[in-house]
């Protein structure tokens, strides 16, 4: 294998992974309150559609996505209230959401165009590639490296981002008192509340928050990695992020190992079609749906070879004080 | 004066049955708000989209044919769901029964030539159900005796589903003679599951236009499930696994036993729905035929409460919002997807509407002894 294959690979990789990193880690947090969210694909997909035709409108990449965060909030509220105040079934609100998001962003999409006309099509601003300039001009002239240096380095500013974010949530979970609070509330709630910790507005708090990172990671799908607006843009990112969330075991800095080695499943994949390799281009897009299934497998089949329980406590439980649950 | 959440001692049967109702009709508010911001005129939408559905002896034939699939989609969840199996991949066992059924229909002339229709049916019905139940029990072994998530595998297995069956209609089993269409070649009319009108003759007042026997199917369907559930021991064993798994367990019920089972007959059904929509409906395998059913069947069991006749009921109304959908496409341009927006909609204040069966609010005259923060 040559070098500047493995590289471009790497560079795909990031591209194609960073979408799932955000995706990822905010149903971390959700999750890690004891709220499971299974509605990532439906706020992923607003996420897109809110923040590609804000940047369309006001021609800023910025509005877009404060855009899709409010609109990932919002969903993400929708989940909170029914689940935490209401204390309806987890898994068939995160679903109902799921199936209102995408049905919402297709309607969008189909209406938010300029004079009511359809997104489809439209080229809005973008993401530009980071240090375009800069590169050029001083890295990529270094001999031998500054080629594949320059390919990984070329990445907009959501990835940097993301290797800033990543460190950042993980500190918060592990190191800082509401981190500990957070964790606290997921692993056993009634110890939480009698502790004087708020448990249904920490649930409240992170359901919330976890929707906005999610809803950027849709952002980016449409304003960088495959800018414009198409109908089934996510296509199941959402539930790979979930899938992820496990395979990360609930950490921040694994789910990022985790997004970058499906980005690397896709990228491989559209090398080899690009390559026009002999297996037909259906079989190749299974690949990313294949290889999800087998390493949840692995993963809970190790994990429970080891007796490890590494699932928050009271994930998918809700908390009624003096009430038994589980 | 303070408001107090307290927990009914039996669920309520008023709420039981006020709470749908005003579910849907609260549902029906909060999507005409959003039509309202998104410039169009909410009553007119309704209006339209009504008439569309249930307009007309025409409109009602294809609301039925819209909802046969919805139906057996949505036995298929609710008997999972019964027992907490998270079947989210009844649209993957829906795309491979259509493949099983399809691959009855283009092989079977070339072994028996002139096979007869009954053939046909019996063949066809059989594989459609086998490969949907076989889609349903790779998640199901994997989490009777691994104990991985079945939610992630039944879904990304609807991806792996689709992309099967895209392969064989734009690959090997493509029509030579379908100009570049995407689909195989149309099956000989043996093989068509029949119309209600062609084969029962009916007063002229009856218009069941397209309506076909997948419809006989789903109510066949829906009685066995209800015959299953509250006369059978494997009846009883689902439901008290999904009322309470420990107690199951130490009842000495096999819960590995009962989740391959329940899969073979809940990727069993949502195959028999691949089957209606080719054998009835396209007659041959082509895009179009996989189009979210095993997404609306998981609000068609919740909205009926997972009760086999509910499912019938509730999968018209889905199918009415489906087609009335598709009228103001037509008839006002606006996006069909206003449909999903709705259905969305009705399970979240259905879901929100629980509470009200399950506690009541009072108030209270002291202050509680303990604040929450």
């Amino acid at each position: 294998m040559n070098v500047a294959l493995l590289v471009s690979i790497l560079a795909v990789s990031i591209q194609a992974g960073t979408s799932l990193v955000y995706a990822t880690v905010g149903e971390i947090f959700t999750e890690r309150s004891g709220i499971l969210n299974l509605g990532v694909e439906g706020i992923m997909i607003m996420g897109a559609v809110t923040s590609f035709a804000a940047a369309y409108h006001t021609g800023s990449v910025w509005v877009g996505l404060a855009a899709a965060m409010l609109a990932g909030g919002l969903l993400a509220t929708i989940h909170a209230v029914l689940t935490v105040s209401l204390r309806a079934d987890q898994v068939v609100s995160g679903l109902a959401l799921t199936i209102f998001g995408t049905g919402l962003a297709s309607f969008l999409g189909q209406r938010l165009g300029p004079e009511g006309k359809p997104l489809v099509g439209l080229v809005g601003p973008r993401f530009p590639r980071f240090a375009d300039a800069f590169f050029q001009s001083t890295i990529a002239k270094i001999p031998g490296v500054g080629g594949p240096l320059t390919q990984i380095f070329n990445q907009d500013i959501l990835v940097y981002a993301m290797f800033i974010m990543v460190p950042l949530a993980s500190y918060w979970i592990y190191r800082t008192r509401p981190g500990l609070h957070l964790r606290a509330v997921g692993e056993s709630p009634g110890t939480a509340d009698a502790l004087g910790i708020g448990v249904s507005r920490t649930r409240y708090l992170y359901t919330i928050f976890g929707g906005m990172l999610v809803a950027l990671g849709g952002a980016h799908l449409s304003l960088a990695y495959t800018p414009g607006w198409t109908e089934n843009i996510t296509g199941g990112r959402g539930w790979i992020a979930i899938a992820l969330v496990i395979f990360a075991t609930w950490n921040p800095y694994r789910a990022l190992i985790g997004a970058l080695l499906f980005g690397g499943v896709n990228a491989i994949q559209f090398r080899l079609q690009a390559a026009g390799a002999s297996i037909p281009a259906p079989f190749l897009n299974m690949l990313p749906y294949l290889f999800t299934i087998v390493v949840l497998t692995i993963v809970t089949v190790y994990e429970n070879v080891n007796k490890r329980v590494v699932a928050p406590a009271a994930l998918g439980l809700p908390y009624i004080r003096g009430e038994r649950t589980g | 004066m303070a408001l107090k959440i307290e927990k009914r001692m039996e669920p309520s049967r008023t709420a039981n049955i006020l709470v749908p109702i005003i579910s849907i009709l609260l549902a029906l508010v909060a999507g005409a708000v959003l039509l309202f911001l998104a410039g169009v005129d909410p009553m007119a939408t309704y209006a339209a989209m009504l008439d569309g559905a249930l307009g007309s002896s025409y409109a009602i034939s294809e609301t039925l044919v819209r909802a046969t699939p919805l139906m057996l989609t949505g036995l298929a969840v609710s008997i999972a769901f019964r027992m907490l199996f998270w079947n989210i991949g009844a649209e993957g066992q829906l795309a491979m029964g259509a493949f099983g059924a399809t691959g009855v229909a283009i092989l079977l002339p070339n072994i028996v030539p002139d096979a007869p229709g009954w053939l046909f049916f019996i063949l066809m019905m059989t594989a459609a159900f086998a490969a949907g139940a076989l889609w349903g029990l790779i998640p199901a072994a994997l989490k009777a005796f691994l104990k991985v998530n079945e939610i992630i595998t039944t879904l990304m297995l609807n991806y792996i589903a689709i992309l099967w069956i895209q392969y064989l209609y734009f690959g090997p089993w493509k029509d030579p003679q379908g100009f570049g269409f995407p689909g195989t070649a149309p099956f000989p009319e043996a093989a068509w599951l029949p119309r209600i009108k062609d084969v029962i003759n009916l007063p002229a007042a009856f218009n069941t236009g397209r309506v076909h026997f997948g419809l006989a199917i789903a109510i066949v369907a829906a009685i066995f499930i209800w015959v299953v559930l509250d006369r059978t021991r494997w009846g009883y064993e689902i439901k008290v696994i999904g009322e309470n798994p420990r107690a199951a367990r130490y009842a000495g019920i096999s819960i590995v036993r009962n989740i391959l089972l329940v899969m073979i007959l809940s990727g069993g059904l949502a195959g028999l729905a691949g089957y209606s929509q080719v054998a009835a409906i396209s007659h041959r395998l082509q895009q179009g035929i996989v189009v979210g059913d095993g997404y609306t069947a998981i609000i068609v069991a919740w909205l009926a409460r997972l009760n086999p006749f509910g499912v019938l009921v509730v999968a018209v109304l889905m199918a009415a919002l489906f087609v009335g959908g598709d009228q103001i496409q037509i008839s006002m341009g606006l996006p069909a997807s206003v449909s999903l927006v709705l259905q969305g909609a009705m399970l979240f204040f259905v879901l929100g509407g629980g509470f009200f069966t399950q506690y009541r609010l009072r108030w209270t005259s002291s202050q509680p002894v303990v604040s929450s923060q």
